[in-house]
C-alpha cells in the first residue's frame, strides 16, 4: 500500500458559462478577480495539486470564500470538478459509474458538516445507522455497530435522544459517530468546529485527536483557524483564492513560510492563541452598598454561600470587597461598614491576556476584579477559571 | 361628432367559438369510452366512500371526532366542542347530504393528493419543470372556477364525477406547491450528508427529504382539503348532491332560514376538517421518531 491515499492533480473547479475563456485566463495566470470580472465566472478552485498521506490528519486552511468547501466536496464527488483527476487509493474518481460511486461513498469516505447535516426526524441512534442503513445492512448488525459509534464519541447513553434536545457539541458528536459507524478509510470534515464555542471546540479537538490516533483514520480536515490547523494537523495545506499557497508540516510551515500571505497568517496564530480575560470572567454573584448595613451584608454572604462580597456604588463603581471575617469582627464591636473595606485589591483590565494575570489571580486572596477604565465593576475572575482556561 | 371610436377597441378578430365547441365535443365524444371509464371510476368511487360513511353509526362519527380533537388539541374541551359542532350538523337533519358532501370533497382530495404529491416531488427536482409548470399552477388557482365546470360537464357529464374532476384541478395546487417548497427548503447540508454516504435518489427522497418537508407538505394538504371544501357549493351546480346543492337549492328559491341553515353546516363541516388534521398534523411534527 503506498503513502498516499488521496491524489489531485491539476484539479480546478470553475462557476458560470464561459468557463473555456477562464481557464484560458487563469493559465496566463489571471486572479480570481480578473477572471470574475472578464468573464463572469467564479473560480472556486484553480490547478490543485495535493498529495494526502494515510493515516494523517490533512489540515487545508483558508479564508472564507478560498475554496475550501469545494476542495474538500469533490473527494467525495458532491462536487465534480471541471477539469483534473483525483486518484484515491489509485482508483480515478473521475471515471466511477453512479453505481460505483454509490459503492464509493459507502464504504471508504464519510463527511462530517460544519452545521452537523442531522435529521431531527430521526434520533441519535437513527442518526448514526443511516450510512450503514442505506448500504442496505440489517437493522440488528447496523444498530450494533451504530451503538459502538456512539460508545466512540462518548455519547453512550443518549441512543434514544432526539437531535433537537442535544447542545452543539453533542450534536456534532454523533455527526462524528455517524461518519465513524461506516468505517470509513477517509473522514472528511468540512469546519466541524466552527459552530462551536471555544471550550466546547477544544473538547472536540482533544477527542478527534485521540480517536484518530487510536483508529489510525486519514482525517482530512478543513479550518479557518490556524490555530486549530496547527494543534489538529500532521500537514497543513494553505489555500488563497482557489489556488493552493503551500503545503507543509505546521513546524515547517512556522519556520519557513512560503510567502508574506502564509507569514501573516502564521503570526495571527500567536494572537488568536491568546485568551483574554473577556472570555473567562464570570458574573459575581452579589454585590453590596457601601451604606447597605452589616446585617444585610452577613445575610448576602450567608444566603450565597460566600465568603467576601463586592463593594459597589451607584455607578457601579467599585468600592472594595467585604470579607466574612471582618463583618463579623465588625458586628461584634459594633464598626460601621465602611471603615472596614478592604480597598486594596487586585484589579484587571477587560482585554488583558490570561497569561498576563495569571501570577496575580494565583497569588491573590480573592478573585480579581475586572473593571473599565471608570472603575466600574464589570466581573470577577476566580483563580480555578484561570487554570481551566489552560486546559 | 361621433367618439364613440376613441372608446372601444377598433380591432377585434372573429373567434369562430362554435368551431371550437364542436371540436372539443367532438373529441369528448370520440374518446367517450376513455372518459366514460374515468368518469365510472370516480362515481363508484365516490359511491364507495358514501357508502362507507352512511354505514357508519352516527354515535361512532361523533365519538371519533371527539377522540381526535382530544388528541389533536390535548383539551378535553376541544373534543366536547367538536362533537357539539358536529351533533348541529346532525339536529338540523342534514347528516345524510353531509356525508354524500363529505364522500365527494375527501375523493376529491385523494385523488389531488395521488397527483399532486408526485408531482410537487418532480418540481422540487428539476428547475426546468418548475420554470414551465409554476404559471400553469397560477392559471389553475386564479381562473373563475366556473370555467372548470363547462369542460368537465362535456367530458364526464353532470354528476359526482365532474364534480370531483372539479375540485382536483382547483385543490391540487398547494400541495403541489408546498411538496415542491418543502422539498426545496431541506437544508442542503442535511442532503449532502445523505448523498455522501451513498444514498441513492430514491433513499434521498423518502428517507430524508420527504420526512423533513413533512410539515410543510401536510400544510399543503390542509390547504387542499380546505380548498375542496369550497368547491362543495360550486360542485352543486354540476350535479354534486349533497350540502351545497342545499344551498343552490335555496337560492333558487330564495328561502333563507334553508340556505342559511346548510351554509352553516357547510361552514362548521369545513372548521372539523380544518381543526382536526392540524392538531393531527402539528402532533405528528411534535412526536418526531423514525
Ligand atoms: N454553487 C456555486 N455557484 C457559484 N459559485 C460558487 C458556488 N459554490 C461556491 N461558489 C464560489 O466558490 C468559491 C469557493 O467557495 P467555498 O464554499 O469552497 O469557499 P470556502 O473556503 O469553503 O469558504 P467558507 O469559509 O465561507 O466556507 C467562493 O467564491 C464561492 O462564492
Ligand atoms: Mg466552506
Amino acid at each position: 500500500m503506498s503513502d498516499i491515499i488521496v491524489e489531485t492533480r491539476h484539479v480546478s473547479k470553475l462557476y458560470g458559462i464561459r468557463r473555456e475563456d477562464a481557464m484560458r485566463m487563469l493559465r496566463k495566470g489571471a486572479t480570481k478577480e480578473e477572471v470574475l470580472k472578464e468573464t463572469g465566472v467564479t473560480t472556486a478552485l484553480y490547478d490543485i495539486s495535493l498529495q494526502i498521506p494515510r493515516g494523517k490528519i490533512f489540515v487545508i486552511i483558508g479564508l472564507s470564500g478560498s475554496g475550501k468547501s469545494t476542495m474538500i466536496r469533490c473527494f467525495n464527488r458532491l462536487h465534480r470538478p471541471t477539469s483534473g483527476t483525483i486518484l484515491f487509493d489509485g482508483v480515478d474518481l473521475m471515471k466511477l459509474s453512479k453505481q460505483e460511486l454509490r459503492e464509493f461513498r459507502r464504504r471508504k469516505v464519510a463527511m462530517v458538516f460544519q452545521s452537523f447535516g442531522l435529521m431531527n426526524h430521526r434520533n441519535v441512534l437513527g442518526n448514526v445507522a443511516y450510512g450503514l442503513e442505506v448500504s442496505g445492512m440489517a437493522r440488528g448488525e447496523r444498530e450494533q455497530r451504530a451503538r459502538e459509534a456512539i460508545e466512540l464519541v462518548s455519547l453512550k447513553g443518549w441512543e434514544e435522544a432526539m437531535i433537537d434536545s442535544l447542545s452543539g457539541g453533542m450534536r456534532q458528536r454523533v455527526g462524528l459517530a455517524r461518519a465513524l459507524a461506516n468505517d470509513p478509510e477517509v473522514l472528511l470534515m468540512d469546519e466541524p468546529f466552527s459552530a462551536l464555542d471555544p471550550l466546547v471546540r477544544k473538547d472536540m479537538q482533544f477527542e478527534l485527536l485521540s480517536i484518530q490516533r487510536r483508529l489510525g483514520k486519514t482525517v482530512i480536515f478543513i479550518t479557518h483557524d490556524i490555530d486549530e490547523a496547527f494543534r489538529l494537523g500532521d500537514m497543513v495545506a494553505i489555500m488563497r483564492d482557489g489556488r493552493l499557497i503551500q503545503v507543509d508540516t505546521p513546524e515547517g510551515m512556522s519556520t519557513k513560510p512560503a510567502n508574506d500571505y502564509v507569514r501573516r497568517f502564521i503570526d495571527s496564530a500567536d494572537k488568536s492563541k491568546v485568551l483574554t480575560v473577556r472570555n473567562i470572567m464570570i458574573t459575581p454573584v452579589s454585590l453590596i452598598k457601601p451604606d447597605d448595613g452589616i446585617d444585610h451584608a452577613l445575610r448576602v454572604m450567608r444566603s450565597n454561600a460566600i465568603s467576601s462580597v463586592y463593594v459597589v456604588d451607584n455607578q457601579m463603581k467599585l468600592t472594595g470587597i467585604l470579607t466574612l471575617l471582618d463583618a463579623v469582627r465588625a458586628k461584634r464591636d459594633n464598626i460601621e461598614l465602611s471603615k472596614i473595606i478592604l480597598k486594596d485589591i487586585a484589579k484587571t483590565s477587560i482585554d488583558a491576556s490570561v497569561e498576563e494575570i495569571m501570577p496575580l489571580a494565583v497569588e491573590s486572596p480573592y478573585p480579581l476584579t475586572v473593571v473599565d477604565e471608570e472603575q466600574r465593576l464589570l466581573g470577577i475572575v476566580t483563580k480555578a477559571s484561570v487554570l481551566s482556561s489552560l486546559l | 361628432m361621433n367618439v364613440d371610436w376613441l372608446f372601444d377597441f377598433p380591432y377585434r378578430i372573429k373567434l369562430n367559438t362554435d368551431a371550437i365547441d364542436k371540436a372539443v365535443r367532438g373529441f369528448a365524444a370520440a374518446y367517450s369510452a376513455f372518459f366514460d371509464g374515468i368518469k365510472m371510476t370516480l362515481t363508484s368511487f365516490v359511491g364507495a366512500i358514501n357508502w362507507v360513511l352512511s354505514h357508519v353509526p352516527w354515535f361512532i362519527l361523533v365519538a371519533l371526532v371527539f377522540f381526535l380533537g382530544y388528541k389533536g388539541h390535548k383539551k378535553v374541551r376541544s373534543g366536547i366542542l367538536y362533537s357539539i359542532l358536529l351533533c348541529i350538523i346532525g339536529i338540523f337533519g342534514l347528516w345524510s347530504l353531509m356525508n354524500l358532501t363529505l364522500s365527494i370533497v375527501l375523493a376529491g382530495v385523494i385523488v389531488a393528493l395521488l397527483f399532486g404529491l408526485p408531482i410537487g416531488v418532480l418540481l422540487s427536482n428539476s428547475e426546468h419543470a418548475n420554470r414551465l409548470i409554476r404559471p400553469l399552477l397560477d392559471m389553475m388557482q386564479t381562473m373563475p372556477v366556473f370555467v372548470y365546470l363547462i369542460p368537465a360537464v362535456i367530458f364526464f357529464g353532470m354528476g359526482s364525477a365532474s364534480a370531483v374532476i372539479a375540485t382536483v384541478i382547483y385543490a391540487m395546487v398547494p400541495v403541489i406547491r408546498l411538496t415542491s417548497l418543502g422539498i426545496r427548503q431541506v437544508n442542503t447540508e442535511v442532503v449532502e450528508a445523505a448523498r455522501s454516504f451513498g444514498s441513492t435518489k430514491l433513499q434521498l427522497l423518502f428517507k430524508v427529504q420527504v420526512p423533513q418537508a413533512l410539515p410543510t407538505i401536510m400544510a399543503g394538504v390542509n390547504q387542499t382539503l380546505m380548498m375542496a371544501m369550497s368547491m362543495v357549493v360550486t360542485c352543486s351546480m354540476i350535479g354534486a348532491r349533497g350540502l351545497g346543492n342545499e344551498v343552490l337549492i335555496a337560492v333558487n328559491r330564495i328561502e333563507i332560514s334553508r340556505g342559511f341553515i346548510a351554509g352553516s353546516a357547510v361552514v362548521i363541516l369545513a372548521i372539523l376538517l380544518d381543526r382536526l388534521t392540524q392538531g393531527w398534523f402539528s402532533e405528528k411534527k411534535k412526536e418526531g421518531g423514525e
